[in-house]
């Protein structure tokens, strides 16, 4: 293009690698780069530590409380934070901050199972339509375009009002099924974008059936901006149970969760507006975390997308 | 060739300084490896109605040079570490912004390399000719249309009149080329820097839109500065070579004469490695090894570690651009010797 | 031209139909009887039910309803009535001007000052002003909708009482946080968008050569880089809009506003069944018409694109 660019790589003088060791260390510097620039990137260390904090939270709540957050004798409800109750109490007079830190396990475990299965689903559907493409392409498509013509909070309110209980797993179940196709249709243009590629065509000559070719050239190299988006998406899961949770259609009392808390504290918005506050907190540090892993993981690992 | 081989400056100067000239420019890229010296004290002239070919391989600094000389160099990661560019005896380079804006596209103007990536794939082609009159000249859209046509016209494009509101993609590749340079030369400049106008062309569109550069060039007494790789281009149009190897110009010469009696082995080299059709060379000469890394320069002269004819002499000390005859320099210890053929090459650069 | 729009029209039939149908088949087959659930505790004569049934075509098999029910929509605009016999029209035209001005609020608030943000973090690359925009978009795009509709709520209504919290008494000045919240993730999306495609087109040799041609910085931005910048940020935000009519059933109930998307959640909760079905099926043309307005404007940025 302009004698800039050659100038950087006759600037950069690296030799060709050796034709032997290319593909291994092609594959490895690719992973060491993304390492690299990870860890010098400050928005993936601020969420890497976030993450393990909540994570730790949704698996070990009683490291970070001695107090029972199911203890709620009606004699403490509605207290103002203080040294004993470090959030308040609640309505019912449960201690807050053990409501909080154990609101973090339903949450997390929402964004989890719906994130890696609309992963697993949307990688494998995107993989098959843009490599057959032809007629399972047009039918998977326009299976998108249904799904995407009912916005997906819109389709989980109907769906989840039919339920008259719901588990963490109905919730996770009708978040999966109306949120799919994004991942479907990321991942179908990912595998566009590399197939037609000269390398794929030299396996293709050199007899390579259609599985080593999808598994050792299509996937490794496609796989990047998805891997990134399935972070972020698992950010924004965890947003939309919450606010399922909050519209009255997510999870259900006795269960402990932010969306719960968060609707519980609506009602109380002027006269204790702590009760709003930290679960709010919590559910925005939790997507915030979650997304900008993702961005940075995306960023990291999607070599078009580099910041320049 | 209709062209005088000698051009008389004098009749469009009005001072007594050449049109163009780029005094010890240097020009540097400040990368992660390092700092790449893309121009290392580079010197050039060019007169009105002269045609300047400046000839090198990838890397040699020549899109450099003509970026820098129009002032749309990306700084950073670019940076002018020194050096003079005369405009009419006015040095650009601390010429105030808004005066230098005013001579892009008016007195100094360029055509790209690649057409179809150079015009702005969403605007009409006949907007973006006309946007030169529209902005320097404060025309209205009307007059700066029939304007544009008129240039269209001019540059041999046909039906230009309903073509004037169709996309750069909607035209071939030499259509697109017309296009850039009806742009360019538009509002009359003085100088015309062309980066490669063919090099995206095939062979038989390459000549026209040689033979339309030079028409418009001997028409308007421009002066032509043509950038390239292609030994063959040169030959036909230019006036002046001026041979440019690692950031630094080599040899300046008049065409027939650096044909004929280079002065520099690197110019010696590029004329051998080019294949003669009468078949006299069974084998190409290649040039052994690669230029060097503008990041780690070598001592002394730039090409020493690739010349046949290099001695201890060239590795320590830098040669001037200095001239064998009249109008022919080179920078080389050794011109005169090359110039007349009597130096032999070391004994491991014959092996 | 014509034909494109047909073929696209024709396209999207087979959508429409399985997405209403998936819609009214979840509402219908509700466990439960709405004439029931209407009735109260109040014993009812089974002739009474018996007519309400067959006025609202409950005997008749699922596919028929639904067919009844479509034919109505598309021939007569015929939404249906309530079970109390209020036409679901008339809920509409009530609920549709709040929501459309919600969206526009929005929508004008995404480009405003998204495409302030993206161009000025473009244009200064690098420089302070470009990081502050990023750091606040890496957040503002992290923070689920709900809680940036609560911080809103209580910081400009609450505690600076700028704005009202409430309702829509005040006229368009109520809309100012709920359109800030239903368009502040995407208004984050746009600036980033924009800014690195921008970004990129600056860098282009079209604008370089529009500089070369002695152009203004201003002009040069303006006129040769944002252009083609845009392309890809119309795209989404068609897209985005159809996304935001499901984000206005959380910011309605969140502000408590009396548009479509709060009726929807109030109609669920109330068992409407038909009221649910009319809005989504409007949603869901919405979505078509939008998709293929989207697609237009698309080829009038880019006169690459040509569609016969």
């Amino acid at each position: 293009m302009t004698e800039l660019n050659k100038a950087h790589t006759v600037a950069a003088g690296e030799p060709p690698p050796a034709p032997k060791k290319a593909k291994a260390q092609e594959e490895a510097s690719l992973w060491m780069d993304a390492w690299r620039s990870l860890r010098r990137n400050p928005w993936f260390v601020v969420s890497a530590v976030l993450l393990v904090v909540l994570v730790t939270m949704a698996l070990f709540p009683q490291l970070f409380t001695d107090n029972d957050p199911r203890a709620c004798p009606l004699s403490r409800s509605r207290q103002e934070p203080s040294a004993e109750h470090w959030f308040g109490t609640d309505i019912q007079g449960c201690d807050y901050y053990a409501r909080v830190i154990y609101g973090a396990a339903n949450s997390m475990a929402v964004g989890v199972i719906v994130s890696l299965s609309v992963f697993v689903i949307g990688v494998a559907l995107g993989l098959v339509a843009a490599f057959f493409g032809g007629w399972v392409d047009a039918v998977l498509m326009r299976l998108t375009d249904l799904v995407f013509a009912i916005p997906y909070l819109l389709g989980a309110l109907v769906f989840l009002a039919v339920q008259s209980e719901r588990s963490v797993w109905d919730v996770s179940l009708i978040l999966i099924v109306f949120t799919w196709p994004t991942f479907a249709r990321l991942m179908r243009g990912s595998v566009l974008a590399v197939i037609n590629n000269d390398y794929i065509t030299a396996a293709r000559a050199l007899g390579a059936g259609p599985l080593t070719i999808m598994r050792r050239h299509i996937l490794p190299n496609s796989l990047g901006p998805v891997v990134g988006y399935a972070a972020v998406f698992t950010g924004i899961v965890i947003g939309a149970e919450a606010t399922l949770t909050f519209l009255g259609v997510g999870l259900q009392l006795p269960a402990i969760s932010w969306g719960l808390q968060l609707d519980e504290a609506k009602s109380y918005l002027q006269q204790l507006p702590h009760l709003l506050t930290f679960p709010l907190i919590f559910v925005a540090l939790t997507v915030f975390a979650f997304t900008s892993m993702g961005e940075a993981l995306r960023d990291a690992l999607d070599p078009k997308s580099k910041k320049r | 060739m209709t062209t005088p081989r000698t051009p008389e400056p004098s009749f469009t100067g009005d001072t007594a300084s050449p049109l163009l000239e780029v005094v010890d420019l240097h020009v540097e890229f400040h990368t992660k490896a390092g700092v790449a010296q893309a121009i290392n004290g580079l010197n050039v002239t060019l007169n009105a109605g002269e045609t300047l070919a400046i000839l090198g391989e990838s890397g040699s600094g020549k899109s450099v040079t003509a970026q820098t000389i129009m002032g749309i160099l990306d700084m950073p990661p670019g940076h002018i570490a020194g050096g003079e560019i005369r405009y009419r005896g006015e040095d650009l380079l601390t010429m105030k912004p808004e005066k230098r804006r005013k001579l892009r596209g008016v007195s100094i103007s360029m055509i790209f390399q690649d057409a179809l990536s150079a015009l702005n794939p969403v605007l009409p082609v006949g907007w973006q000719i006309a946007e030169m009159f529209r902005v320097h000249q404060g025309m209205n859209r009307k007059l700066a249309r029939q304007k544009s046509i008129a240039m269209m016209q001019r540059v041999g494009i046909p039906a230009a009149e309903e073509r004037v509101g169709d996309f750069p993609h909607q035209f071939s590749g030499g259509m697109r080329q017309r296009i850039m340079i009806a742009m360019a030369i538009a509002l009359d400049p003085d100088v015309l820097i062309a980066d490669e106008p063919t090099t995206a062309l095939d062979v038989t569109v390459q000549a026209q839109v040689m033979r339309l550069l030079k028409e418009l060039q001997v028409e308007n007494n421009m002066g032509l500065i043509l950038i390239t790789h292609d030994l063959g281009v040169v030959a036909d149009v230019a006036d002046k070579i001026a041979v440019m190897y690692a950031g630094q110009v080599m040899e300046v010469s008049d065409v027939y004469e650096i044909y004929a009696q280079p002065a520099h082995p690197y110019t010696e080299g590029l004329l051998n490695s080019v294949p003669r059709i009468d078949g006299q060379d069974e084998r190409l000469n290649a040039i052994s090894g690669l230029p060097p890394s503008l990041t780690d320069m070598p001592s002394g002269c730039p090409f020493h570690p690739r010349c046949p004819y290099a001695t201890d002499l060239c590795s320590a000390e830098r040669p001037g651009l200095l001239p064998v005859v009249a109008e022919h320099t080179s920078a080389c210890h050794y011109r005169e010797e090359i110039y007349n053929g009597t130096r032999q090459p070391r004994e491991e650069a014959q092996a | 031209m014509t034909g494109y729009i047909i073929r696209r029209m024709l396209q999207f039939i087979p959508v429409v139909i399985a997405a209403t149908l998936i819609v009214y088949a979840m509402v219908f087959l509700m466990p439960g009887d709405p004439i029931r659930a209407l009735s109260g505790d109040r014993p009812m004569s089974p002739q009474v039910l018996e007519t309400l049934r067959e006025q609202y075509n409950l005997n008749d098999p699922f596919l028929v309803q639904y067919a009844k029910y479509m034919w109505g929509v598309f021939t007569a605009g015929d939404f249906g009535t309530t079970f109390q016999g209020r036409p679901v029209l008339d809920i509409i035209q009530q609920g549709l001007p709040i929501t459309v001005t919600l969206a526009l609020v929005a929508l004008s608030f995404q480009i405003v000052i998204g495409v302030i943000a993206g161009v000025l973090a473009a244009v200064y690359k690098d420089s302070f002003l470009d990081r502050m925009v990023q750091v606040s978009l890496v957040i503002v795009v992290a923070v689920p909708t709900l809680a940036i509709g609560f911080l809103l709520q209580l910081t400009f209504g609450l505690n600076l009482e700028w704005f009202p919290i409430a309702g829509t008494r005040e006229g368009l000045v109520s809309y100012v946080l709920p359109g800030i919240t239903l368009g502040a993730v995407s208004t984050g999306i746009v600036a980033r968008m924009l800014r690195s495609e921008l970004v990129e087109a600056l860098q282009s040799d079209y604008v370089r050569t529009a500089t070369a041609k002695g152009m203004r910085r201003s002009r040069v931005v303006v006129r040769h880089g944002l252009r083609n910048s845009l392309i890809p940020v119309v795209t989404f935000l068609g897209a985005d809009l159809a996304t935001m009519l499901g984000g206005t059933v959380v910011v309605e109930t969140i502000f408590n506003l009396t548009g479509l998307g709060g009726q929807i959640f109030r109609s669920i909760q109330a068992q409407e069944n038909t009221v649910v079905v009319g809005i989504v099926t409007l949603f869901v043309l919405f979505y078509v018409v939008l998709n293929l307005v989207v697609d237009l404007l698309y080829a009038a940025i880019d006169p690459r694109i040509r569609y016969d």
